[in-house]
């Protein structure tokens, strides 16, 4: 990192979390686990990592959840109680959705940077896409409380794939609910509506967490009906912690020098504007060219001669072959690791 | 500050007594303990205990001293940084294996110059024995970065330095230093020059022929250890999009599933050094420590001292909890000393 003082989290634990409850929720899991310290230390658009498969599974790297909601113990009598809620995607999840109560599991957290509350009692608007909305509704009370009016925008695929649908009513001033299929409220994408949901409430701020796709959207969204947006972003983590390096994105610093920045320490929520948005491409990054320290590489065979030119993205949309060639040439050998 | 499952601090000693155990080492006998001294002299280096970080497992410290006081640590090796600032690659750059995962990072890092402002200050502030690992893409490079770190006013906190020679000499058409024995010699004599007096441990690639011809090349150059394995070169396609899975292509596989190797490797080095055909020097092992017995493979096969690398990922109190593992595993032997497991399987043969 260039910047080498990293603006973390001031406490973080590590503990074995009990399942003390667990029910499906559409497409979704919802996971109440007690975990001792946490709920203190948390604050919304924080999340926790939490190991998969038991002690004996080839699964090394934590799942990254966002917190849905906390509740510190009241007393001696009481457990500190944290919520997550789980999307089996793939065989960790699975793993986890299927852990009966009592199960307990290792978890870090609370890990990242909060959504950062505004100071005067401006309008909000929270948009959640698909399990993206667990983390808005504590969110939405947070700001409640401290006088902001809150439009809450909830979008998924479809009913199943909308989380908190049936709730939102009691945690905002105005909710609007779209679906890719119509299935439940406006057919059509939280796009689509936040535009207007921004001018009726007249909002300074669009707080949202969902699909790489959407937040770049309603970043856009945002700029054009002149609020700023806050986005929760995700990214493979293998660590959580801030030590791989594994879950860095392109963003452009207050200097606006752009760097490539740790998700999980510096964000995972960021002001959309700051992302470099044009660098993400079909689930690929690619590192854009005025990045600090990007790579200068030497350019793909066919008639670059030796002049030494910046890297291309690993797959610049319709070249992938290309790119693929220049890495796996004999030269590039194995460069591979680290 | 710290994590609650802390970790039994400043339990260097794993204690009880039952003095002259009759088979050192021999394991199973639960019955007998003794007091096990976990501290280690590695080419002048000394350390509290043989438990280290891997490099790029650990960033530069801020992170992990969140779980626990970094001089906890026999010492705190550090991500490996080159001469200027480097982005590192685009992303995905991580795929979890069986047992293992990949990463395609690209040696991201701030630069020396930054790390000898910054990092290294704040990591002598901690009381942390810092070996830091560090590169070049040529030579002379290495000997540039090597040269500002000893002139730096923080590089009394160092016991010495590592050097990572698992990447493209951009002189050599982009091979591997690590992959080719002279250019290997030619950073080492390069470092060595600007680093007389210092520990100078070298890091070794297991993608080559002949480990054994590299670690020899290296400590002919003058290094004082080894550093036993970086990760293997691997790939892994994503099926749902028939495409490889990490932006880098390929990306450098570490955890588990690299142990066997990396045991192997130092088995190799070390059983070289004692048919006298390498000079003897202490072998740091690394690749798959998740636990003390996973050490105590490392020191069995000729390792002095070992580093936690992807376990950190998964456990952000492994280092600690290894050492920790690891005094109980010697004293449950009846091993005094760290020295006393060093090879020890190199005797018991079939
Ligand atoms: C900050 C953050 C918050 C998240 N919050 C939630 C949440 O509230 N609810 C929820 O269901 N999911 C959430 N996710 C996504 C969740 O972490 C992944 O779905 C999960 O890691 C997939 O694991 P798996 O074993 O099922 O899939 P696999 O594909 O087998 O996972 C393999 C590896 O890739 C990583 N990985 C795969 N997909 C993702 C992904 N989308 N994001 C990050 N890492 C991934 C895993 O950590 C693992 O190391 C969040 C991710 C991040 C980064
Ligand atoms: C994400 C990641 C980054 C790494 N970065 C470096 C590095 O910068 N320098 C280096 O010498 N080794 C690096 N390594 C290799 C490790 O230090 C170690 O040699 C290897 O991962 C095997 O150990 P392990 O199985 O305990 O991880 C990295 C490994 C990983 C997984
Ligand atoms: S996930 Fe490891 S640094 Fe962010």
């Amino acid at each position: 990192m260039s910047r080498v003082s990293p603006r973390t989290e001031p406490s973080v634990v590590h503990v074995a979390a009990r399942l003390v409850a667990t029910r499906p929720v559409g497409d979704f899991q919802y996971m109440t686990f007690a975990a001792p310290g946490v709920p203190d230390l948390a604050r919304p658009g924080q999340f926790v990592g939490i190991t998969v498969g038991g002690p004996t599974s080839g699964a090394l790297l934590r799942r990254s959840f966002s917190l849905h909601a906390v509740s510190p113990a009241a007393d001696r009598s009481e457990e500190d109680i944290l919520d997550i809620v789980v999307a089996a995607n793939g065989p960790g999840t699975q793993w986890l959705v299927a852990q009966d109560v009592g199960a307990v599991v290792d978890l870090v957290g609370p890990l990242g940077r909060a959504f950062p509350l505004p100071r005067e009692r401006v309008a909000c608007v929270l948009v959640g896409g698909g399990y993206g909305s667990a983390p808005l509704f504590w969110l939405a009370s947070a700001l409640r409380d401290r006088g902001c009016r809150v439009e809450l925008v909830l979008g998924g695929a479809s009913w199943e794939r909308l989380f908190g649908a049936d709730k939102a009513e009691r945690y905002a001033d105005g909710v609007t609910i779209t679906t890719d299929d119509g299935s439940r409220g406006h057919q059509g994408r939280v796009t689509d509506v936040l535009g207007d949901v921004i001018d009726g409430s007249g909002a300074s701020v669009v707080y949202a967490c969902g699909p790489m796709g959407m937040l770049e959207a309603v970043t856009s969204v945002a700029a054009d009906h002149g609020a700023v947006a806050q986005v929760a972003v995700e990214e493979s983590m293998a660590c959580g912690v801030g030590v791989c390096m594994t879950c860095v994105m392109p963003v452009r610093g207050s200097d606006g020098v752009t760097r490539m920045v740790r998700s999980c320490v510096e964000g995972p929520v960021f002001r959309g504007d700051r992302i470099r948005w044009d660098a993400f491409e079909q689930g690929w990054c690619r590192v854009p060219d005025d990045t600090l320290g990007a790579p200068i590489v030497p350019a793909a065979p066919v008639g670059a001669g030796d002049r030494p030119a910046r890297a291309s993205a690993p797959v610049e949309a319709d070249a992938p072959e290309q790119a693929a060639s220049a890495e796996s040439g004999p030269d590039a050998s194995d460069e591979g690791a680290q | 500050m710290f994590g609650r499952k802390k970790s039994r601090e400043g339990d260097h000693k794993a204690a009880t007594a039952d003095p002259g155990a009759p088979d050192p080492g021999a394991g199973t006998t639960a019955a007998r303990h003794v007091e096990t001294d976990l501290s280690v002299d590695l080419a002048g280096m000394t350390l509290p205990n043989p438990v280290m970080t891997a490099s790029g497992c650990a960033a530069n410290g801020r992170e992990l001293a969140r779980f626990f006081p970094l001089d906890d640590l026999g010492a705190f090796v550090s991500k490996t940084v080159l001469l200027d600032p480097r982005s590192g690659r685009g992303t995905p750059r991580m795929a979890e294996t069986s047992g293992g995962m990949l990463n395609s990072i690209g040696l991201q890092g701030p630069g020396i110059e930054a790390f000898v402002t910054t990092d290294l200050p704040w990591l002598a502030s901690t009381g942390a024995r810092v070996l830091p690992s560090i590169a070049g893409t040529d030579p002379r490079q290495f000997a540039v970065v090597a040269k500002t770190l000893r002139t730096s006013e923080a590089f009394s906190a160092c016991v010495g330095v590592e050097v990572n020679i698992s990447c493209p000499n951009v002189a050599n058409r982009g091979l591997v230093f690590a992959c080719d024995a002279a250019s290997s010699t030619e950073v080492v004599d390069r470092v060595r020059e600007q680093l007389p007096d210092t520990p100078l441990f070298v890091k070794l690639s297991p993608d080559v022929t002949d480990i054994v011809a590299i670690a020899r090349a290296c400590l002919h150059a003058g290094a004082d250890g080894l550093t036993m394995i970086n990760t293997l070169l691997g790939m892994s396609i994503d099926t749902n999009r028939m495409r490889p899975h990490l932006a880098g292509i390929t990306g450098g596989l570490s955890g588990p599933a690299i142990r066997p190797v990396a045991v192997r490797a130092v088995w190799q080095v070390y059983a070289a050094m004692l048919a006298g055909t390498l000079p003897t020097k202490p072998i740091v092992g690394v690749g798959g420590v998740g636990s003390g017995e996973d050490a105590l493979q490392f020191l069995a096969a000729g390792a002095s001292a070992v580093q936690v690398g992807t376990a950190t990922f998964g456990d952000p109190h492994a280092p600690v909890r290894v050492r920790d593992e690891l005094a109980e595993g010697l004293s449950r032997r009846g091993l005094r000393t760290v020295a006393d497991a060093v090879g020890l399987a190199h005797t018991r043969l079939p």
